[in-house]
């Protein structure tokens, strides 16, 4: 048994509701909403943090408010959606089934919307050798304790990797009485954003050690320390450069990968470089009529972001379902020198669309440059590029011509 | 005096320099008015908000996400945290209900950030 929709969209965070309300503007009202949590929000429901919906709304808002401006207008519309509903298969032929408690759910849709989200990296995805106690945990996850489940992760923290959830964590172990006694970075550069260095880090004392990482781990039962080794340029531990941490609680912020599984399942071509699927600038997939946005698709460093990128996911499904989506052509976007990936990563019409990269290393008076056959389409300066922070260009429409591929280089 | 400060106002994080003779403060490197702003208090009476949760009486969950509705003096971080911890809000609470009015007479209010309806038998 499966009921027809319109659109079904996979995850009910930040970017599933925008591209919900999006596509509900839009006229297109026969879509679905599937939740795997009890509740919509996604990952915004614990980051209690502010920060949230300055690009968007212009005010500085908690994570849990971002997401009410987003899940109170999907109840005043209608829009329906089901919590406690996991997405267990998703066909070439765009059939999707959940399960949820009361049964399962089956669906025939005309387009599907990839928003599921990312994971952390663990543990296990980096292999920090050491004996195996409990008090180690993703930042994510000790997020989810402290503001979800009110329970404090341990007494004396360390935190491995200087990613922006890692640095709201240090702020938020501190403020809850915790001692974080350092934040360790394996490469040259902050992960974070450098305002999350300057109010997580800097307003409460807590040093930054940059080309360090935790090469043991210590504890029977419970952890009792770290050993921190220093890297060389390669990232390799420096012999004799051990020193020990004690500490009950380790704190990983080691990055986020696109929660890609459905998309294997479904035999969605992958993109090595973010994980996330292979789009054109419409953002649909390799299978016709899927399409992805938000962290699966890449990860992001605002919501803000994605709540933008997934109104234009939902302009492109618009436009599918009437059948006007452009095409045509069939342009691959290279990364060129500096550049580490880019999305989309082909063009398929001459419909103008914003390009999403990020760089490889930091870099100071940065040019971007995207050329098409040694013709140049847009060039971009920027006082600084960093690898930590997403940078987006608009390539104008009429721009892209159907002959060589286009290349994006930065330095 | 001269100093670089990142401004914090939003993810810009603009690089500020920031030059100190007397009374006078001119800032440079900011792309809007609230950079100059922000280094301006930065340097006379620095400031930040905070987040964190309250304790939540009758709630579907133990604590009720909050956060201040405007900046307090950065000495304030530490005195408004234990204020929060020890005060308790009963559900239902909707998001920007105050649940402290003007605490430690700073000027800012604790306000709810998450809906959190009453649930019975907790």
């Amino acid at each position: 048994m499966s009921e027809r929709k319109d659109a079904v969209i996979i995850g009910g965070g930040p970017a599933g509701l925008a591209a919900a309300v999006a596509l509900d503007n839009l006229g297109i009202h026969d879509i679905v909403i599937l939740e795997r949590e009890s509740q919509l929000g996604g990952i915004l429901r614990q980051c209690i943090h502010d920060g949230f919906g300055l690009q968007r709304f212009g005010e500085s808002l908690s994570g849990p408010e971002y997401a009410e401006r987003f899940i109170s207008e999907v109840r005043r519309r209608g829009i329906e959606y089901h919590t406690d509903a996991t997405v267990i298969s998703l066909t070439e032929d765009r059939k999707v089934e959940a399960v949820t408690p009361s049964g399962l759910l089956g669906y025939s849709a005309k387009a599907v919307v990839l928003a599921m989200g990312c994971r952390e990296r663990s543990r296990g995805s980096i292999m920090i050798p050491g004996e195996r106690p409990s008090g180690v945990f993703t930042a994510g996850s000790a997020q989810a304790y402290m503001n979800l489940y009110n329970r404090m992760p341990g007494r004396e923290a360390v935190i491995l990797g200087s990613g922006d959830i890692g640095l709201i964590m240090a702020r938020r172990l501190t403020l809850e009485g915790i001692r974080v006694k350092a934040v360790f970075e394996i490469q040259d550069h902050p992960n974070g954003l450098d305002r999350n260095i300057v109010q997580c880090l800097d307003d409460y004392g807590i040093p930054l050690y940059l080309r360090h990482t935790v090469t043991d781990i210590h504890g029977g039962s419970r952890l009792e320390g770290v050993t921190v080794s220093e890297v060389d340029e390669r990232c390799v531990p420096i012999k004799g450069t051990e020193k020990l941490y004690p500490c009950d609680t380790l704190i990983l912020s080691v990055g986020l990968r696109p929660d890609n599984g459905l998309l294997k399942d479904a035999g969605i071509a992958i993109d090595p470089r973010t994980d996330g699927a292979i789009v054109d600038e419409h953002l649909m997939t390799s299978i016709p009529g899927v399409f992805s946005s938000g962290n699966v698709l890449h990860v992001h460093d605002l919501a803000d972001f994605v709540s933008l990128e997934s109104e234009h996911l939902a302009a492109s499904v618009a436009a599918y379902l009437s059948g006007g989506l452009g095409s045509g052509m069939d342009v691959s976007v290279r990364c060129g020198s500096g550049v580490g990936h880019t999305v989309p990563q082909k063009v398929v019409s001459d419909d103008g669309f914003t390009l999403s990269l990020r760089v490889r290393s930091v870099m100071r008076d940065a040019v971007i440059s995207v050329s098409q056959g040694g013709r140049r389409i847009v060039e971009k300066k920027m006082r600084k590029a960093n690898p930590a922070e997403m940078i987006m260009i608009d390539i104008p429409g009429g721009s892209v011509c159907p002959d060589g591929d286009l290349e994006v280089v930065a330095g | 005096m001269k100093r670089t400060l990142t401004c914090i106002i939003c993810p810009n994080g603009c690089s500020l320099e920031v030059e100190k003779e007397g009374e006078e403060i001119t800032v440079k490197g900011n792309l809007c008015r609230r950079g100059a702003e922000y280094a301006r208090e930065e340097l006379t009476a620095p400031k930040r908000t905070i987040s964190s949760s309250m304790r939540l009486i009758g709630g579907d969950m133990e604590i009720v996400s909050v956060r201040l509705d405007r900046p307090v003096p950065k000495e304030m971080i530490f005195p408004v945290m234990d204020a929060i911890k020890s005060a308790s809000a009963e559900a239902p609470v909707h998001i920007g209900d105050v649940l402290l009015h003007d605490v430690l007479s700073t000027g800012a209010d604790v306000i709810a950030t998450r809906n959190a309806e009453r649930k019975e038998g907790r």
